[in-house]
Order: structure tokens, then sequence, then C-alpha cells
């Protein structure tokens, strides 16, 4: 009697565990199955291969994302071409220089950053980064790409310090301090010895910080103009995918074309988030295990 | 020598500056909305409808869609994640299944939030017709909190010590009852600190409740949880990109952005010195 | 207990040898009268996955003696205590072969309750581990899961297990005190009494005062010799003269395997084994 309770109560939580993989697959599963009539009428190749995304045109709808993905790769590297050498840099004045006063001091900073929400960045982003870049640049706006980068830099900068920190401290000792004792650096032993022995867990963190790039919504919505055609450069106004499904899904008619092609488009960002992350699971895995 | 010592203390400078620049972003960006928001925030803004086709007035209900709507959120998403994370760390052994487990929510906790949106709408909205509504969005909400209520109840039950649970089993505890009286209580503060962690984060997102349920302009409150409702971060979107007067609505955006971060903040700071608390006691 | 059903039981090497092929027990070589066996062991293996740490290990203990088992670190002593109310169970990956009878069941056996085996055997452990509750919830908390309500009946076993545990006296006026606010020693004899409060046949110890001062530890002593008027005592120690002092009949293990077992009288003046000796008179160890 007890037993059979016992075995109900674990059966309870390991279906409760099963819940997660149900999500995931469920998400996926959603995805793929609502995105699928839109490709009775779209071709693979051109939703995947054609720049242009006109699906509301009278002459002719047009579903191609390659515009989207050029803009979300731009953002996303933009961002990490600004995120990366501030959040190492960052991350390894932490690890190897600072005080333990000024640790202090930096924790609660780069927790109090992780937790703004998006959508105040993104107003940020309008208030006071787009005035900005439109006075440097002497254009009569800024919300473009580079804005967007610029933002989301500073949503991936919390995620790149804390995950480079732990790798830095994570190095052993010993190769520290045999680096000291041939008579190297504070500074030639970090940028010689540290951050190469931690090299794997920073690209870890890059890449998780570069797949928060790819998924945010909010900031990049509000802050790079949101412009559909295949952006130039980075003073060019540009629309990501996500900015696109935000923008469109809450117009357009339920089971039309273009609502499945919206479905489309979140497949496509949900593939491309996964792959991202696996990457990092998998090297920032490889590298615990080899720390151990 | 000189040279090496000069190259050292460039690069020490350097990377000191690294930090002062992120230092410096924070400050600006806390600078900003206090100064600028402070001005506006008012008894009235706090408890008044907005007026006038929202040009004038308060946010009492997006105030009152956020409150709601987090606490949707956490009646989704404290018992499921608190499960997941009593059976991963009480029951599982480590096989095949629970490194799926496991990396299924290394994975959602991947996934970006409007997907999250999109799942919402087809699911919720759409395949079990609740409606764009406060359950529909706390629901999609609490899928996006579940990997890291999970996370941060696994880390709470692991900080109990092992010899709870022996000890309870040598006396002829079941595993249900060492879990339920020995190990439960001892871990729920450190599950909930976590969960208010996640459900602060919950809070400030946008994209997952854009299709569930979050209204543009409603003039009364939601009644039940079918309704939709206003939320602080879609209002401060709205105000910021979609209202007809964007720049006289300006200031409405600056109290209401200020509003929603002394709100997360505040959320944040009452798990950090829950945390801090329970630490003191463990110590004594 | 969900898995318990894993674990595969061989009982095809059940054979009453030990390692050595030598006959069981201190008596059985002599043919001694010896007492009521409460546990035995027939050929018992036990296995951390594809290690074996437990060997062919054939034992009797007896009722309302001290068995103290003894031999150096590693040597699978407190495994194979952990085996006698199947503790072990909650380690993955582990497997046993061969039998553990205690009066005359296999507990082992398919469908046998591992949760009122546990509450017929009773355990302390090296590291005292009272819970984070009130003296009195500690001891009571054996009682309340077995879903004992009477109050009167509840309080009155508490003060009989505090007294077994010679503990009563010194918590008599602190019974709702945190049982982290006792001393070392004090601690070790609550989790004795909290041990007691279940009635148990069986107590077994795990190095229960290698953590305490002299003082704490001859309480703790004095308290066994007391406790085996009316429990059988199984205790592992680390501390050959705490063995000599205490126990009725000593088992010395090496390398998983039970070398010797015999009266501690015997043991300690004129040991069987050569090996024995060296480990005795602190040749090694």
């Amino acid at each position: 009697m007890s037993d059979l309770k016992e075995k109900a109560i674990h059966g309870l939580f390991m279906f409760n565990g099963l819940l997660v993989v149900i999500v995931l697959v469920g998400i996926f599963a959603l995805l793929v199955g609502t995105s699928i009539p839109a490709f009775r009428e779209i071709s693979l190749k051109e939703f995947l291969f054609t720049a242009r995304w006109n699906p509301t045109s009278y002459v002719r709808t047009q579903y191609g994302i390659g515009a989207m993905l050029v803009s979300t790769a731009m953002v996303t590297i933009g961002a990490l071409v600004i995120a990366f050498p501030l959040g190492i840099g960052t991350a390894a004045y932490l690890s190897d220089i600072a005080s333990p006063r000024v640790r202090e001091i930096a924790k609660p900073i780069i927790e109090i950053l992780a937790g703004i929400p998006s959508v105040v960045i993104g107003f940020l982003g309008i208030v006071l980064v787009g005035p900005a870049i439109a006075r440097l640049f002497n254009i009569p706006n800024g919300l473009n790409a580079l804005n967007g980068s610029f933002l989301l830099a500073i949503m991936a900068l919390p995620t790149i310090i804390s995950i480079s920190e732990d790798a830095l401290k994570s190095v052993p000792k010993s190769f520290t301090e045999a680096s000291l004792a041939l008579g190297s650096t504070h500074w030639q032993t970090i940028v010689k010895v540290k951050i190469p022995a931690a090299a794997s867990g920073i690209f870890a963190s890059c890449m998780l910080g570069m797949g928060r790039a790819i998924g945010e919504t909010m900031t990049v919505l509000m802050a790079t103009g949101c412009a559909p055609a295949m952006p130039h450069g980075f003073l060019d106004s540009v629309r990501t995918m996500t900015s696109t499904i935000a923008i469109e899904l809450g117009e357009v008619p339920y089971y039309t074309t273009h609502y499945y092609a919206l479905f489309g488009v979140g497949l496509v960002l949900f593939i491309i988030t996964f792959l991202v992350n696996m990457i990092s699971d998998i090297v920032l895995r490889k590298y615990q295990i080899k720390v151990r | 020598m000189n040279k090496k010592n000069i190259e050292q203390n460039a690069g020490i400078t350097v990377l000191f500056l690294c930090l002062g620049t992120v230092a410096l972003i924070l400050v600006v960006i806390l600078w900003d909305i206090f100064t600028k928001g402070a001005g506006k925030i008012s008894w009235a803004f706090l408890t008044q409808m907005p007026k006038n086709g929202m040009t004038e007035g308060g946010i009492f209900p997006a105030i009152i869609g956020t409150f709601l709507v987090t606490l949707m959120t956490a009646l989704f998403a404290v018992p499921l994640g608190m499960g997941c994370a009593i059976y991963l760390n009480e029951y599982a052994r480590d096989n095949r299944f629970t490194r799926l487990i496991r990396m299924s929510i290394r994975n959602l906790s991947g996934v970006p939030s409007i997907v999250y949106g999109l799942f919402g709408v087809v699911l919720f909205v759409q395949l079990m017709r609740i409606g764009t509504c406060i359950l529909s969005a706390g629901m999609t909400l609490g899928l996006m909190t579940l990997p890291w209520t999970i996370t941060a109840s696994e880390e709470a039950l692991k900080n109990v010590p092992q010899a709870y649970r022996s000890g309870a089993l040598a006396l002829g505890a079941t595993k249900w009852q060492s879990i339920r009286t020995n190990v439960l209580p001892y871990a729920i503060p450190g599950m909930l600190t976590g969960t208010i962690l996640g459900l602060a984060r919950a809070a400030g997102e946008t994209a997952p409740i854009l299709f569930t349920g979050a209204a543009f302009f409603l003039p009364f409150l939601p009644e039940s949880l079918f309704d939709q409702f206003m939320a602080l971060p879609y209002h401060l979107y709205i105000m910021a990109t979609q209202h007809h007067d964007i720049e006289g609505v300006r200031p409405i955006a600056y109290g209401t952005a200020l509003v929603l971060i002394v709100l997360v903040f505040s959320m944040n700071l009452f798990a950090i010195i829950l945390r801090y608390k329970l630490r003191k006691v463990r110590k004594e | 207990m969900q898995k318990l059903k894993e674990r595969s039981v061989n009982r095809k090497t059940g054979k009453s040898q030990n390692g050595n092929g030598e006959p069981a027990g201190p008596g059985a070589a002599k043919g001694k009268k010896m007492g009521e066996i409460v546990i035995r062991t027939e050929g018992f293996n036990f296995y951390y996955g594809d290690e074996i740490a437990i060997k062919s290990v054939t034992m009797d203990i007896y009722k309302n003696k001290v068995t103290g088992i003894i031999g150096p670190s590693g040597c699978g002593k407190s495994t194979f205590l952990r085996s006698l109310n199947r503790m072990n169970d909650v380690i993955d990956g582990t497997r046993i072969e061969g039998k553990v009878e205690i009066d005359g069941q296999d507990i082992y056996a398919p469908g046998v309750d591992v949760v009122s085996l546990r509450r017929k055997v009773g355990m302390v452990f090296q590291k005292s581990n009272p819970f984070p509750k009130t003296i009195f919830e500690n001891v009571a908390y054996g009682l309340r899961i077995n879903g004992v309500k009477d109050r009167a009946y509840i309080s009155d076993k508490v003060e009989a297990s505090l007294k077994g545990a010679a503990l009563w006296k010194e918590v008599k006026d602190r019974l709702n005190d945190s049982a982290f606010d006792l001393s070392g020693g004090q601690q070790q004899r609550l989790c004795i009494a909290r041990a007691l409060a279940i009635e148990p046949e069986v107590i077994l110890m795990d190095e229960p005062a290698s953590a305490l001062d002299p003082t704490a530890t001859l309480k703790i002593e004095e308290l066994i010799e007391e406790l085996k008027n009316d429990y059988t005592i199984a205790i592992v120690t680390h501390n050959m003269q705490q063995a000599a002092r205490i126990s009725d009949y000593t088992a010395f293990f090496m390398l998983g395997e039970l070398v010797e077992y015999d009266e501690t009288s015997k043991m300690f003046t004129n040991p069987g084994k050569k090996i024995t000796e060296d480990y005795i008179t602190g040749r090694f160890g």
C-alpha cells in the first residue's frame, strides 16, 4: 500500500521531469507544424535564399528571409565586436587584478545590468543612443544596426563577463605561478597564459552571449528602425527575424500564408539559437571535464 | 625591464577601463531613467487610469496587469519547476533519461522569448482555446521561467545535507517521507529565492506577452483570468514607439520605465536579502 | 524503495564459507553454543559498479551482544554494516550477491519492505546527524513518520528513549531547544535516542565516537554497554582499544574479506592469524 503510494509519487515527479523534454519537443513540433502550411505556397528556396519579405503586397507577395537573416547577423556580430573585448577585459580585471573590494562592488553592477528589462534598454536606444548616433554621424535618425548592436552588446555583457570570469578563475594556479616564476609580468601572464588556457570557456561565453543577442526581441524592435529592405551598412535601418515576428504577428489574420510564414521565421530562429546554444554547451562541458 | 613595466601598467589600465566602461553604462542608464522619470512619479500616476488617449493620467492598470500576470507565472512555474528539481536531485539516477532532461533544460533557457510567444499563441490561445488573456500570458511566461526555476530549486536541494536524508531513511522513513519532512522544509526558502529572481525577469519581459494577452489600452481593470490586460513593459513599448504623440508622452514613458525598473529591482533585492538571511541562519 | 527491484540478487554463490574457506563464526569452529543468531550473512558479495567491495563474507551476529567490526580504512567494514539495513541501496550502481538474513528472513529477497527493515535495524552514523529540529522533535521523528499521533505516547516514548540514551538528565529542561545547541557527544547520544524511539531489534553503529573527545567517547561506550541488555549491537570502529573494551565479539576485515571473527578476548590475546595479530598490535593500519 505505502509502496504503491511511493511509486505513484515517484512516477509523478518523473512525469514532471519528462515535462521539460515535452515542452522543448513541443515547441519544435508546434513551430514545424504551424509553418508547414506556408510551404505549400512558398518554396523553401524562395523562403531561405531570397532577400525580399513583402507579404502584404497587392501585386506579388514575397517571402524571402534573406534580409532578415543578414540583419540579425549584422546586429549580432556588431554586438559581439563591442561586447567581446569589453567583456573579456572586465572578466580578466575582475578575476586577476581587482581587489576583493572592487570585486564586491562590480558583482552587483553586473547583476543589475543583467536585470534591466530589455524593453527599458530598447527605450534608451530611442531616447539616448539614437540621438547620439544621429549627431555623431550626422544622419537624420539613429535608429539603425549600430544602435541595435550597441544595445545588444549591453545585454550580452553580463553573460560574457560572468562565464569568462569563471573560466579564468578555474585556470589552475600552477599555470600562473609557473609563468610568473619565469619572469613574466602579471600582464604577460594574463594575456599569454591565462586567457589562452581559458579560451574554450571564453568562447562558450561568447556563444551564449550570441545566442542571447540573436533571440533578443524588444531592443532591436525598438532601436533599429525596422525597415524591411536589405541593409548595406551599420548606419542602415535593419529588421531582424525577431522584430519581424513581433511587428507582424499582431496584425496578421490567423491561418493565412503570412501567418504560417511567420512561424517559419520562428522555426529558423529556434534552430539557429538551438545550434548556437548546443555548441556553447558542448564546449563548456568538455572544458569543465578537462579542468576537473 | 622598464619597457615591460610600461606595458604591464598600460595593459592593466586598459582592463580597468573595460570594467569602468561597463560600470559607466549602468550609471548612465540608471541616471537617465531616474532623473527623467522621478518627476513623473506621484500617487496619482501610480493609481490613476490613463486618460485622454493615454496622454495624461496614470499607469494603474499596467501595474495591476503586471502584478497579476507575474502571479499567474509564479503559480504555473513554481510547482512545476520545484517538482522537476525534486525529480532530478532526489529520485533520478545519472542515466540517459536524466541527461536528456538536463539537456532540455539548458536548451529551453536559450530559446528566444519571442519563440515562447509563438508557442503560447498556438498552444494556449488557439489549440486550448483559452484566448488572449492573463492566463495564456502567465502560462507562456511560466514556461519561459521554468528552466530558471528548476536550476534554482535544484541548487537549493543540493544545499540540504545528505545526512538529513540518510538519517530519515535509517529511521524507516519512506523516500517521499524523508523528502517531505526532512529535505523540503530546509530547501523551500532557497527555492523561493531563486524563483523570485526568475519571476523578476518574467515581470520585465515583453515579447512573450505581445500576442498572448497584453493589450494596447484598456479603460478598465481585468476582472478575470480570461481578460486581456495592460502590462508595464508593454505599456513602455507603446509609449515609446506606437503612440500618436510620442514626443508628448515621453515623460509618461520615462515614468513607466522607472516604475518597471524599481519593481524588477525590488524583487531582486528582496530575493538577495532573503538569501543573505538564509545564509546567516545556516551559519548559526 | 523504488530502486530495489532493479537490484540483481544472486543467491547462487551463497555458500557457507568466508573468503578463506573457513567455517563461519567464532563458535562454528569449536562447536561451542553461542546464543541466538540475529543476523546471518552467507557468501555476501558487494559491488560498487564493477568493483567488488566485500568478498564472500559469511558471518553470524548474536542477540544481545556487541559485535565489533575492525579493519584498516577502506576494508569494507562500513559498507558491510550499511548492507545490513540496506542503506547502500541509495547509492547508484551498487549490487549484491549472496544472502543477508535477519531473524531468518532474507532482507534482499524480492518484495521485502525496506522501510520496515530499517525500522527493525536502527543506525547511528559516524558523524552525528541531528535534524535541524528541536531535541524533542528529533526523537519523535521516527514515531511521527510511522503515523503515531498520540501525543502522550510520543512524549512518554521520547522521555524513555532519551533516558535509554543517557541524555535525559542533561536535556529534560530544554527539549524545545534546537538539537544543534547540544555538544558533539550529546548530539551523538541524541541520534542514538532517535534510533531507540522506534524500538529496533538491532542497532548498527558506524564509528559513532570517531569525532568525539575522550570524555564523550567514554559516555558512548558506557551507553553501548547498557544498551546490549535490550538490543543487538554491531559497531564499526577504527579504534582497537575501543573494540577490545566494548565488544563481545570482534570481526577483522581486510580488503573486503572477513579475515577472522572470534570472541573479543580470544582475538586480542591469541589471534588465529598472523595478519590479525599484526593489525591488532598496530603494525599496520
